[in-house]
């Protein structure tokens, strides 16, 4: 006799283990493919999955087999017009004849290639980094949620309660069950009254009188106080934090001494930045803000991959950011964020002027500042006159940094804030 | 036709209908001397299927990357819509464990319990194969037994050390198998109460093996230099089994650990032998036990038309030069033969009585079962392959010789063909020719403890590159240099692999040279 079990409900996830050894194997391929997604995706769409190729001879499992050559004879279904004898020409693709090159009609058959999910794509992100497990736990959470009150329901826990609410409808019950018998006690209250004025002592309409009265008043008694179908509960419901917006300035200098390696530390720096934002704020703009002597305002492609030579003039940036936000961004309703990449080259009369910019137009408006130095030889002026602005301001944070694993401190303030909050 | 009511009449199914359809099944299935072991019948979702199907159809198995590898693959061809799941798999097993998927429709349900839970399940219980080389009571345990095994090496020596040993296991694993000698039968209590002793016993045979100081007891040491040159006395073709009993330096758990993948080998080497006639006679169950069902008038007309389209599409063959050709289609195949040897028995033509004068006579019933019971692909193909299947699947046979430059059509469906083609379609399945026959030669005892394999080449079929990585991996189990020696059918030398590669020697010569 047959015995079925229903396995549906049980744990599917059996592969997992199976996967993370997979993906733990081949760690360097696949951090590459997250590299080269990150150069090659928009800032604010970092929350995706990614495809991974893998090239076949990597992942091979070697087994002792023949090769092409030698003296091969095989079975084939669907003879057409061949006869015993006839001779065909050796098919160029592979030299095993017959069928098997069909199967190389497909997809790259050379490429192992598969999925990243979208948390296994941030989590190798994350680890390039070096992002504290907590931040990590904190970014990768869905957004906040609040319960909100949402007016009243018919079920619910007995904490949640409304017993204004309650109570009445029990009134309003009590009232409509028992009316009409509170009616027809009066009545006969009032009737027995008006005999027992007319003839005191005892008659049987006196007696089947007061039975009545003693019954309705029983059946009055017996509806009762309260109801479950009275109770009312306080009707909560989770919404989505209602979260103000946040505008995000990127200043980047693009003058020639950043080269390709420093603008990628640079573009991850941003990222960490916006995905810190993305998670705080409902909104989110970005404004791009490329210079070398003077500066513009650009779109991502064009910030990260348009060249341009020349001096370093950094105020030119920051006068710039000081406009847009006057124009388009009022502080009360933004909050602002900058991030700022360079690698320290500055034109030494300007420095004062930054430095003067930052403590005046810029830094009283904004939320926090963050600004990383790419591998300096030395510092210069820029960096002195920032450490001024840092001692100024607990909002702003500088950090020098050789590779991307450095870039979390400068941001660590930033998240510790948010975190005691 | 009787005028039964159907069993049921939507295509939604649940328990109760798939008991009383298991019901209807048994029975038929027990009129047709279908013996089974008992199922256990198991019901997944898509999720559940890809995890079995990673982890080679076994309901538990341990921890590896190929395997997460396999579930990658398979989950992107899957939710790519490449490829649709299996409807079902099934254990060797006792109780015979069957899964079926979901999402199947109660058609495809009923087709599948016909299928695996009595084709395949007779097909294990019955074919001489699985009853001499494994044992369905004890598998489950065993796959309990090695998954906590080989979890606790990784505790003890790391992830990676026992990931890398079981890399080049698995590169060996075809190679793990005893093709004559019967294995001993597994049992979860023996082989936890034997492994300690085993690690000892084994440790000590090694010792012995490669023991420096001289053997008292034999003074006649020409005797013993004789023994040397010849280790092994006879080449070896279990090369896992002889690195496991002989290789110098591996520890303890890594010999238990080569044994644990031996013994897996060894368990599917029956299913790799066996898959025409396996997947055959559990199609060719699932037709006779669907139909028996219609004609008892179990099932309706629109549940026969869904079946009928899976049928064929299961057993359709591709001709060779269609674009979705992948070689000969085990299910038709099988189907075929089964169907074939039915109608021998019941009209044979006179060529059938030419050709199968045994079979004429007999009951279909008997001749099937029998077919079924004593044969593995090889000797099923070159036994039952029919001129009428020939001719009605169009075979012919190529002779591709790397000396020509074209390919010659060798036979075609004709008198003068028959025979060889059937014959080339049944070498098609001899394990033995399709592996590279590759076996240790000997053993440097007393000098190099360098160790010299042999692929005796047949018919000039050459190794392909992966040689060279999967002598790496041997390397690293034995220890010690490895030599390869492609042979021809003389003994003669054609060509010779070393690993670790000999290049770099050379060029150390020639800088001595002059210097």
């Amino acid at each position: 006799m047959s015995q079925f079990i229903d396995r549906r409900q049980n744990h599917k996830n059996k592969s997992a283990v199976n996967r993370q050894r997979f993906i733990n194997r081949f760690k360097k391929q696949i951090k590459q493919a997250v590299s080269k997604a990150i150069d090659k995706r928009s800032i604010t769409d970092i929350y995706s999955g990614e495809k991974v190729v893998i090239p076949k001879k990597d992942i091979s499992e070697p087994i002792f087999q023949h090769g092409a050559g030698g003296q091969v004879e095989r079975s084939l279904p669907g003879n057409k017009d061949f006869i015993t004898g006839d001779r065909i020409k050796r098919p160029q693709a592979d030299g095993q004849g017959g069928g098997s090159q069909a199967s190389d009609s497909g997809e790259g058959s050379d490429d192992f290639i598969f999925e990243l999910s979208r948390d296994e794509f941030i989590e190798l992100f994350f680890e390039d980094l070096e992002l504290p497990d907590l931040v990590k736990t904190k970014l990768t959470q869905i957004k906040t949620r609040k319960t909100v009150r949402a007016g009243f329901t018919t079920v619910g826990t007995p904490p949640n309660i409304n017993i204004i609410r309650s109570l009445r409808n029990a009134l309003g019950r009590r009232i409509a069950f028992g009316g009409k018998k509170k009616k027809a006690l009066q009545a006969a209250e009032k009737k027995l009254n008006k005999m027992l004025k007319i003839k005191s002592g005892s008659s049987p309409e006196i007696e089947s009188l007061r039975e009545e009265i003693k019954a309705l008043k029983k059946e009055i008694k017996k509806i009762p106080f309260i109801d479950p179908f009275d109770l009312r509960y306080a009707n909560k419901i989770i919404r989505e934090e209602p979260t103000a917006q946040a505008v995000m300035f990127c200043i980047m200098d693009v003058s020639g001494s950043m080269d390709e390696t420093k603008k990628d530390i640079a573009k991850r720096f941003f990222i960490l930045l916006y995905l810190f934002l993305n998670k705080n704020y409902e909104k989110i703009d970005i404004v791009f803000i490329r210079h070398h002597t003077t500066a513009k305002v650009v779109d991502e492609h064009e910030f990260f991959y348009s060249r341009e030579t020349g001096g370093t003039v950094v105020s030119s940036a920051l006068e710039l950011m000081s406009d847009v936000i006057t124009e388009r961004y009022p502080t009360e309703d933004w909050n602002i964020y900058c991030a700022q990449a360079s690698d320290g080259d500055n034109w030494n009369a300007d420095s004062p002027r930054c430095q003067q910019l930052l403590l005046t137009e810029i830094m009283p408006y904004v939320q926090y500042y963050a600004y990383v130095e790419i591998l300096p030889r030395h510092h210069q002026s820029l960096w002195r006159s920032y450490q001024v602005v840092k001692e100024t301001f607990q909002t702003f944070n500088m950090k020098n940094i050789n590779n991307i694993t450095e870039i979390y401190p400068v941001l660590r303030k930033l998240f510790q804030r948010k975190q005691h909050e | 036709m009787s005028n039964r009511e159907p069993i049921s009449k939507t295509s939604e199914w649940n328990f109760e209908l798939l008991e009383k359809y298991d019901k209807a099944i048994s029975h038929i299935a027990n009129d047709f001397r279908l013996k089974t072991f008992p199922n256990q019948i198991e019901i997944i979702t898509a999720e559940q299927m890809m995890d079995a199907f990673s982890n080679v159809g076994m309901p538990l198995g341990y921890s590896h990357w190929s395997f997460g590898k396999q579930f990658v693959n398979i989950e992107k061809n899957y939710k790519r819509g490449y490829m649709g799941l299996a409807y079902e798999i099934v254990i060797n097993s006792n109780p015979c464990i069957a899964y079926l998927l979901e999402e199947n429709t109660m058609t495809m349900q009923a087709m599948v319990l016909a299928h695996a839970c009595y084709g395949h399940n007779s097909f294990f219980k019955n074919n001489y194969l699985f009853k001499t080389w494994t044992n369905p009571d004890s598998i489950i345990d065993y796959l309990v037994f090695s998954k906590q095994y080989i979890a606790q090496c990784e505790q003890k020596h790391g992830v990676e050390a026992v990931e890398t040993f079981l890399d080049a296991c698995h590169a060996l694993m075809n190679y793990g198998v005893d093709r004559y000698k019967r294995p001993a039968r597994l049992s979860l209590q023996e082989e936890k109460a034997r492994q300690r002793a085993r690690e000892d016993y084994l440790q000590s045979q090694v010792n012995e093996l490669w023991r420096t100081i001289p053997n008292y007891r034999k003074n006649d040491s020409s005797n013993e230099q004789e023994q040397a040159l010849s280790f092994p006395s006879e080449p070896q073709e279990n090369l896992l089994y002889f690195i496991e009993k002989n290789a110098p330096l591996l520890e303890s758990w890594q010999r238990e650990i080569i044994r644990i993948v031996r013994k897996i080998a060894q368990y599917y080497y029956p299913q790799r032998q066996t898959k025409v006639m396996n997947e055959g006679w559990a199609s060719y169950w699932h037709y006779t036990i669907i139909n028996s069902l219609y004609d008892q008038g179990l099932v309706t007309d629109e549940f026969m038309l869904e079946f009928i389209q899976n049928h064929t599409n299961l057993v359709a063959q591709q001709s060779f030069d269609t674009q979705y050709f992948s070689g000969i289609n085990p299910y038709t195949l099988g189907f075929g033969i089964y169907s074939d040897i039915k109608r021998i028995c019941e009209s044979p033509t006179d060529e059938d009585k030419q050709w199968f004068p045994e079979l004429v006579t007999q009951h279909w019933l008997d001749a099937v079962h029998y077919a079924m019971e004593h044969f593995k692909d090889e000797s099923f193909i070159s036994q039952y392959l029919s001129p009428h299947l020939i001719r009605d699947l169009k075979l012919f046979t190529i002779l591709d010789d790397d000396k020509n430059d074209y390919i010659e059509v060798s036979a075609i469906h004709d008198l003068d063909g028959y025979q060889h083609v059937r014959d080339i379609l049944s070498s098609q399945y001899n394990i033995g020719d399709l592996e590279p026959n590759i076996q240790v030669f000997n053993v440097d005892v007393r000098g190099t403890r360098g160790l010299t394999l042999r692929y005796y080449q047949h018919q000039g079929k050459p190794l392909n590159d992966s040689a060279n990585e999967v002598l790496k991996h041997f390397y690293y189990l034995w220890g010690f240099p490895i030599t390869l020696e492609i042979v021809d059918n003389d003994d003669a030398c054609l060509k010779t692999y070393h690993c670790p590669s000999q290049e770099p020697k050379k060029s150390e010569s020639v800088k001595k040279e002059k210097d």
